[in-house]
């Protein structure tokens, strides 16, 4: 029997209020591997992140996380085993970059010890030392340097499946470009299931394994960048596509 | 002193209420409605009202307490409905998602980060009924209105300033101390 998808979504449908959003998706994201989910705004790709860790949930057809229907899990559970990382970070401006880090961790339960352990562990990893950079609040860093505790604070209690929202999107283009670095560099070293989100080609082609080409509430291709590139499904890929080539 | 007992109250009942309002953004615009429209009754028509109520009512402090408890929930509520809706909404959604229950997020994440705003609303509370206190004097409440009240009886302006000044200086004095105590939450809550 084979290793279960990290994230499937199977024929899902989302509406709000009479207004379609996810119209019959269906994607595959494996273990170990970084699928970009990208479209234009409003073509249903936020939305589908979120019905992962059920901040959404469908109203339609089935999400599973590693094999099980999320809505068949405990919600709170199931975010705790996730890593999420949104534009802008969401940090909690009144708590200090490692309580920031160790927010999972603290809501698992884990010892002080084991905690600031794995803070500093996961600190390290984004390249913003802990005994520097622990203490600081969040309005004394930088949006570059804000993303990466973000992207710490959902990699601390070491999930098998990281959701990125955008998360590079409201960086400036060499932060973002230093950050789209480090994600490489992250993505050799930690083998995670990612899903990540996100409008612009160029990163969906340089960070994704495969990219899933979104419209309105459907995906219109899922493929490596040379699928889509030499055997594009149709006229709005090929458009899509060039605007990264 | 009365202000005290009943802005404590105040707050006591106020706070959780408005937290319990955010919760159900239906029953705000009414519940804030109604407390707006008591507090444009003037206070000594409330406290006429109050007099001859059977258990709250009579004259003396606790037919006050009442009154005043009244009169600073308004504020505490609006302030505390305001305070947490004001919370950037990415921040309560990253909550959220990183897996807080919801009272883990109202007290670890919403509540420290609206106080500025809830604090002000105490504060407010806490000037209004050191005034209306003053005027509690007149159905027998005691305290600094009663020589407010005597020195207009009896047109002694020293005593009225007996009354009012220490009345006022009471007032600046609860809004100067917790405004710092404001500034200094919100300071280290910027973002």
């Amino acid at each position: 029997m084979g290793v279960s998808p990290a994230v499937e979504f199977q024929e899902v449908r989302k509406s709000f209020s009479e207004h379609p959003v996810l119209d019959g998706l269906t994607l595959t994201v494996e273990a170990g591997e970084t699928v970009a989910l990208i479209g234009p705004s409003g073509c249903g790709k936020t939305t589908a992140l979120k019905l992962v860790n059920r901040l959404l949930e469908a109203d339609a057809g089935r999400v599973l996380v590693e094999g099980r229907d999320v809505a068949r899990e405990d919600a709170i559970a199931l975010r705790r085993k996730l890593g999420y990382v949104i534009q802008e970070g969401g940090l909690f401006p009144h708590w200090d970059v490692r309580a920031n880090v160790e927010t999972v961790p603290r809501l698992l339960g884990w010892d002080e010890d084991r905690r600031r352990r794995r803070a500093g562990e996961v600190l390290g990893m984004v390249n913003l030392p802990a005994e520097e950079f622990g203490a600081r609040r969040p309005r004394q860093l930088s949006g570059g340097q804000r993303q990466r505790v973000g992207v710490a604070r959902a990699l601390a209690a070491d999930p098998p499946v990281l959701l990125m929202d955008e998360p590079f999107g409201a960086l400036d283009p060499i932060a973002r470009r230093a950050l789209q670095r480090e994600f490489l560099d992250w993505k050799s070293r930690l083998k995670k299931a990612v899903l990540l989100v996100t409008h612009d080609m160029r990163e969906a082609f340089l960070l994704a394994d495969r990219i899933a080409v979104m419209d309105r509430g459907r995906i219109r291709q899922t493929g490596t960048k040379a699928d889509l590139l030499e055997r594009p499904a149709d006229d709005y890929v090929r458009e899509f596509v060039s605007e990264a080539s | 002193m009365l202000v005290a007992v009943s802005t404590l109250l105040a707050a006591a009942i106020g706070i959780p209420l408005g937290i319990a309002l955010t919760r159900r953004p239906r029953l705000a615009r009414p519940i804030l409605g109604i407390a707006g429209v008591v507090q444009t009754i003037p206070s000594l028509a409330l406290f006429g009202f109050l007099l001859p109520l059977p258990l709250i009512g009579g004259i003396g402090a606790r037919t006050a307490i009442v009154a005043l408890l009244v009169y600073a929930m308004l504020p505490v509520l609006r302030n505390t409905y305001a305070g947490i809706l004001s919370v950037d909404p990415a921040i309560s959604e990253a909550a959220t998602g990183l897996g807080m229950t919801a009272r883990q997020r109202l007290w670890w994440v919403e509540l420290p980060l609206a106080l500025p705003v809830v604090l002000a609303g105490v504060r407010i509370a806490t000037v209004v009924s050191i005034g209306l206190a003053t005027i509690a004097a007149a159905i027998g409440a005691g305290g600094l209105g009663v020589l407010i009240y005597r020195g207009i009886a009896i047109v002694d302006n020293r005593q009225i300033l007996a009354g009012a000044v220490p009345a006022a200086l009471l007032a600046l004095a609860a809004d100067g101390l917790l405004g710092i105590l404001e500034r200094r939450q919100s300071k280290w809550r910027e973002s």
